[in-house]
C-alpha cells in the first residue's frame, strides 16, 4: 500500500523523515512564492494594500515583493494591459527563472475589461501563461490572497520531478 | 473675467482673429499661418501665457474642411479662458505651425494630437507617436476609425513568434461600454448600451 502522507510520521521515530520529492520540493516552493508587482493600473493600489499590515500577504509567506523578474517567481499582472506594454510584460516574463507563475489579477488583466478598445489587449492569457485569474474591479485584497492560496495549491499538485528531467531533456537536446 | 471691452480690442488689434460661437469660454478663429503669432503675442502681450490644452476635432469624412486643432489658454492676468481653433486647410494631409517653441507644453500636446488624428505640426522638434507604438498605421481617433480596432501585427517579431499575438478588434458585446453619470451606483456602472446582441447572436434589426 502506498502511504499518502507527505510529511513527518510519528511512528518512524529519529532523525529520519521519509516523503516524496514531489511533496517536499512543492512544499519548500509554495511557501517561498516571491511574487513580482507588474502594477499597470489600480489594481496594483488594492496589491499594495495586501501587502499592508491590515490585509498581510506575508501570513501566507509570498510577501517578499520583488521589483526584478531576476529575483521572483510569480508575476502578478495588476491592471489593465496595453498592446504597447504587452511586449514588455512578455520580455519581463522571459527574464524570471524557472519554475514562474502568473496571476491575472482584476478583469482587465483577465479579458481586457471594460476596455474594449483598439489599445488595449483582451487579456494577458493573449501573450503570458496565466495560473490564476481573479475577478473584480478591482479585486479585493482578500481575493487576492485567495489567489494566491488556490497558487500554492496549485503548485502542491505540480509533478516537479518530472518537470526538473523533462527541462534536463529539452536542455541537453 | 475677461471683459468685452478687452475682446474688443483684442480683435481691432489682431485683424486675423475672429470671433467663433461658442457656449462658453471665448472662441476664436486663426488662420493656421497666423498662429505662431497670435500664440507669441497672447503670451507677451496679452497675459495668456498658460497653454492648457491642445488637441484636435475631426468633422467627419464629409466635411468641407475636416480637421480642426484647438488651443486653450488661461491667463492668470484675466483670471479666464480664451480658445484658439485653427482649420487645418489640407484633409489628405492636414498640417498646423507647431508652437512648442513658444509654449514648451506644447510639445507632448502636439505629438499626442498627431498619434490620435495624424496632424502634422510643421517645426515640432521630435513629431512622434506618444500613445500608440511608433509602427501604427492608423490614427485611432479619426472619425472612420472602428472604436474596437483593427487587425494590426505587433511590433516585437520575437514576442509575436512565440506568443502568435497580434492586435485584433475587441469583442463589442452590444458595446460601447459606457456609464451612466446619474442613478444608483448599481446601475451606473460601465455596461454595453444594447446588450440585445453579441458576437455570436445576431444584432435583431
Amino acid at each position: 500500500m502506498i502511504s499518502d502522507e507527505v510529511g513527518y510520521n510519528g511512528k518512524v521515530e529519529g532523525d529520519v523523515i521519509v516523503t516524496k520529492a514531489d511533496a517536499v520540493i512543492n512544499w519548500i516552493r509554495k511557501h517561498s512564492v516571491w511574487p513580482m508587482p507588474m502594477g499597470l493600473a489600480c489594481c496594483a493600489i488594492e496589491l499594495m494594500a495586501s501587502a499592508a499590515s491590515r490585509y498581510d500577504i506575508s501570513r501566507f509567506g509570498m510577501e517578499v515583493m520583488r521589483f526584478s523578474p531576476r529575483q521572483s517567481d510569480c508575476m502578478i499582472v495588476a491592471g489593465t494591459v496595453t498592446y504597447k506594454m504587452a511586449e514588455v510584460v512578455r520580455r519581463i516574463y522571459d527574464q524570471m527563472g524557472d519554475p514562474k507563475w502568473v496571476v491575472a489579477m482584476g478583469a482587465c488583466a483577465s479579458t481586457g475589461g471594460m476596455y474594449r478598445s483598439y489599445a488595449v489587449m483582451q487579456g494577458v492569457d493573449n501573450i503570458v501563461p496565466v495560473d490564476v485569474y481573479i475577478s473584480g474591479c478591482p479585486p479585493r485584497p482578500e481575493a487576492l490572497l485567495d489567489a494566491m492560496m488556490k497558487l500554492q495549491d496549485k503548485i502542491a499538485k505540480e509533478p516537479s520531478v518530472g518537470n526538473l528531467r523533462k527541462a534536463k531533456a529539452v536542455s541537453a537536446g | 473675467m475677461i471683459d468685452d471691452g478687452f475682446i474688443k480690442s483684442l480683435l481691432e488689434k489682431k485683424g486675423s482673429l475672429s470671433r467663433r460661437e461658442s457656449i462658453d469660454c471665448l472662441t476664436l478663429d486663426c488662420p493656421a499661418d497666423q498662429l505662431k503669432d497670435v500664440v507669441l503675442s497672447f503670451r507677451d502681450d496679452e497675459g495668456f501665457d498658460l497653454l492648457v490644452d491642445l488637441t484636435a476635432i475631426d468633422h467627419g469624412e464629409d466635411a468641407e474642411v475636416r480637421f480642426s486643432v484647438v488651443l486653450h489658454f488661461y491667463s492668470l492676468v484675466h483670471r479666464g479662458y480664451v480658445r484658439l481653433h485653427v482649420l487645418c486647410s489640407d484633409n489628405e494631409n492636414p498640417s498646423v505651425p507647431s508652437v512648442s517653441d513658444i509654449s514648451p507644453a506644447a510639445n507632448w500636446h502636439e505629438r499626442e494630437t498627431y498619434d490620435m488624428f495624424g496632424i502634422k505640426f510643421t517645426g515640432h522638434p521630435d513629431l512622434k507617436r506618444i500613445l500608440m507604438w511608433d509602427e501604427y498605421p492608423y490614427f485611432p481617433l479619426r472619425k472612420e476609425f472602428p472604436l474596437a480596432g483593427i487587425d494590426t501585427p505587433l511590433p516585437a517579431a520575437d514576442v509575436v513568434e512565440v506568443t502568435k499575438a497580434s492586435v485584433e478588434p475587441a469583442p463589442m458585446m452590444g458595446g460601447p461600454f459606457v456609464s451612466s453619470s446619474d442613478g444608483v451606483m448599481s446601475d451606473s456602472e460601465p455596461r454595453a448600451l444594447d446588450e440585445s446582441w453579441t458576437e455570436e447572436m445576431e444584432k435583431p434589426s
